[in-house]
């Protein structure tokens, strides 16, 4: 076990959390009565900063909250949002859920996959876009729909995709 | 809601403001057309228990989909100054495959969600909640955010509410995407900064909830119908439905698919499902005709066109054999394969189960899988009894949740009216049938 541990030290000690992230997460604590209750918004800190979730941020959070690593991990690899992977500049997330369904989505996610050479979870060449599916956006009446970082678009034709796509450089 | 002066605060208590068009995000602006109002009434006139009972009396059902009685809920938690810390959180972490109304509140008049959870915290004597908001919905963070910053400004959050004594503070908490997050003890985990598996009930929330605390989730549709019963009362609240429901008030419906004006609309409880899809979404698209609807979401047995005209209530769906849901209906046009839709339902759940109990962790895959073979043309004699008899060992009470029983009421229903559309799809030879698909013969 001492060994296990010292493994888990070593491999997050080349990973620094900035003073920027450590502040973020330390004012994120105090909004709960348990700071494990920022794990979540910590995570996504580090994603806002860095894209991704590395490895040694996975330690690095679990010291400043003053829980386990493995306990962090778990919370990590639970969640959608949060990336335990390098991803491009552009996050694109087509809903494919029932009613984008519907309305068009297979069409719409094959023009974007051709256009782009990416299937679920790829992550262009040139680190420009990532594409991933997203449970209902919610937009239903504007299906099919997607969303591009933080922005929500639909409803997409897939005769609209070329222009959509330049605008995210 | 373009049309002229339309709606009004007795007829469309969620919407009315929304009648010009303009979201109403700042708190001047809500503050002229009633806004807290009803928050200072309560807190002048009415003791905790008294709103309490009058959300009894306007028979308010949970609008997150169960219909839970909001008021009973409200009256499980204790009372009493020796209790102590106590949370009022709203499940905003809209994700029901169809629903799109949480939304549209949040987003275009995020103070009345703000208004009614104080109203909320006041009837349990709350000291802390929190807005439990899925991450994707950025603009309704924004707008909730700066609403309760404003809102704090104003004295109507914080310490000594207006002049009472009673402090109460308010926070949005955005999520990190997972439909289970949407059952309340699985929310209750994932605030507390855990994996988002369901708790074993008992204990209820109300009693033991966040941090083992007495808590209160309601959904931000059912949060947001409280100040205009402080205001106009139980019995005007249940005569908005009158003659068309015994549940009392408004509802907000919607249609989604292919129809002619997809939307969401405030009308009165118990609105049939005609009404709904002809008079307000325009029909179906030119050239398509109804085929199936599911009522209310992903999670609910579809109905066929025969049931239009039942009222879209609680009770009267449920004894169709399908349940209301979350009230936003999912249209099924007669050109689309109701193998692949119903498909397409069973990958959502089964990518979403969180995997804590093995019914639903290994059935629903096994589910999907033997839908796409059908889907395909691929499918083997027994297959549809295997799907059926999955209906039966993922269905109500095998799990911790309502995830699983959730996902098979499309399938069972699918099922039931579809059966030779799934029939179709058996192959004459499977052997052969797969061996040419590239699978193992």
């Amino acid at each position: 076990m001492t060994g296990s541990g010292a493994l888990i030290a070593s491999s997050a000690g080349d990973f620094v959390l900035s003073e920027a992230e450590i502040h973020e997460i330390r004012h994120e604590m105090e909004h709960y009565e348990d700071p494990r209750a920022a794990t979540i918004e910590a995570l996504k800190i580090v994603q806002h900063h860095r894209g991704w979730v590395a490895d040694g941020a996975i330690e690095a959070i679990a010291r400043v909250i003053g829980i386990g690593g493995a306990e962090v991990e778990g919370v990590a690899t639970f969640y959608n949002m949060i990336f335990r992977r390098p991803v491009g500049r552009h996050v694109i997330k087509i809903c494919d859920s029932i009613s984008c369904f519907l309305t068009g989505y297979e069409e719409l996610r094959a023009e974007i996959s051709r256009q782009t050479g990416l299937d679920w979870g790829g992550t262009t060449a040139d680190g420009r876009f990532t594409l991933l599916p997203v449970c209902c956006l919610g937009n239903c009446d504007k299906g099919p729909t997607l969303m591009i970082d933080d922005d929500t678009h639909g409803p997409v034709a897939p005769a609209e995709v070329t222009a959509l796509l330049e605008r995210y450089t | 809601m373009s049309s002229a002066a339309r709606m009004q605060p007795e007829t469309h208590p969620l919407l009315w403001r929304l009648d010009h068009g303009t979201p109403i995000t700042e708190i001047a602006a809500y503050e002229s057309l009633e806004g807290y109002s009803a928050l200072r009434k309560a807190l002048r006139d009415l003791e905790p228990a008294a709103l309490t009972q009058l959300v009894k009396d306007a028979n308010l059902r949970g609008r997150g989909g169960a219909g839970f009685p909001t008021g009973v809920k409200w009256s499980l938690v204790p009372m009493g100054p020796d209790v102590g810390t106590k949370y009022l959180i709203c499940n905003a972490d809209e994700m029901e495959p169809g629903t799109f109304k949480d939304r549209l509140l949040m987003e275009e008049i995020p103070h009345s969600l703000v208004e009614s959870m104080i109203l909320s915290a006041w009837a349990i004597e709350a000291t802390r909640g929190y807005i439990f908001l899925r991450g994707e919905y950025v603009l309704a963070a924004e707008r909730l955010r700066k609403a309760l910053a404003q809102a704090k400004e104003r004295g109507y959050l914080g310490n000594n509410i207006l002049g009472t004594g009673w402090n109460f503070e308010l926070f949005v908490h955005t999520g990190a995407g997972r439909y289970i997050c949407g059952e309340e003890t699985a929310l209750i985990n994932s605030l507390e900064g855990r994996r988002a598996n369901p708790r074993s009930k008992p204990p209820f929330p109300q009693i033991a909830g966040a941090w083992g605390k007495p808590t209160i989730v309601n959904n931000v549709e059912t949060f947001c119908n409280i100040p205009g019963i402080v205001l106009r009362g139980a019995e005007w609240f249940t005569g908005l439905s009158a003659g068309r429901s015994k549940d009392g008030g408004t509802k907000l419906y919607g249609a989604s698919g292919r129809v002619r004006r997809p939307g969401t609309w405030e009308l009165p409880m118990g609105t049939t499902g005609r009404e709904i899809l002809e008079e307000h979404a325009g029909g179906m698209q030119p050239g398509l005709n109804l085929r199936a609807w599911l009522p209310g979401g992903a999670s609910t047995d579809f109905l066929l066109p025969e049931h239009l005209d039942l009222a879209m209530d609680f009770d009267t769906i449920a004894k169709a054999r399908s349940r209301m849901g979350t009230g936003l209906i999912t249209v099924v046009d007669d050109k689309q394969d109701i193998v692949a839709v119903t498909r397409n339902l069973i990958d959502f759940f089964s990518r979403e189960s969180c995997g804590w109990c093995t019914p639903c962790r290994d059935g629903l895959p096994w589910t999907a899988k033997l839908l796409a073979a059908l889907e395909h043309g691929e499918g083997a004699p027994g297959d549809i009894e295997t799907l059926e008899s999955l209906c039966g060992l993922l269905g109500p009470g095998k799990t911790h949740c309502a995830l699983a029983p959730g996902a098979v009421e499309p399938l069972q229903s699918a099922l039931r009216f579809f059966r030779e559309d799934f029939e179709r799809g058996i192959a004459a030879q499977p052997a052969l049938a797969r061996a040419a698909a590239g699978g193992t013969p």
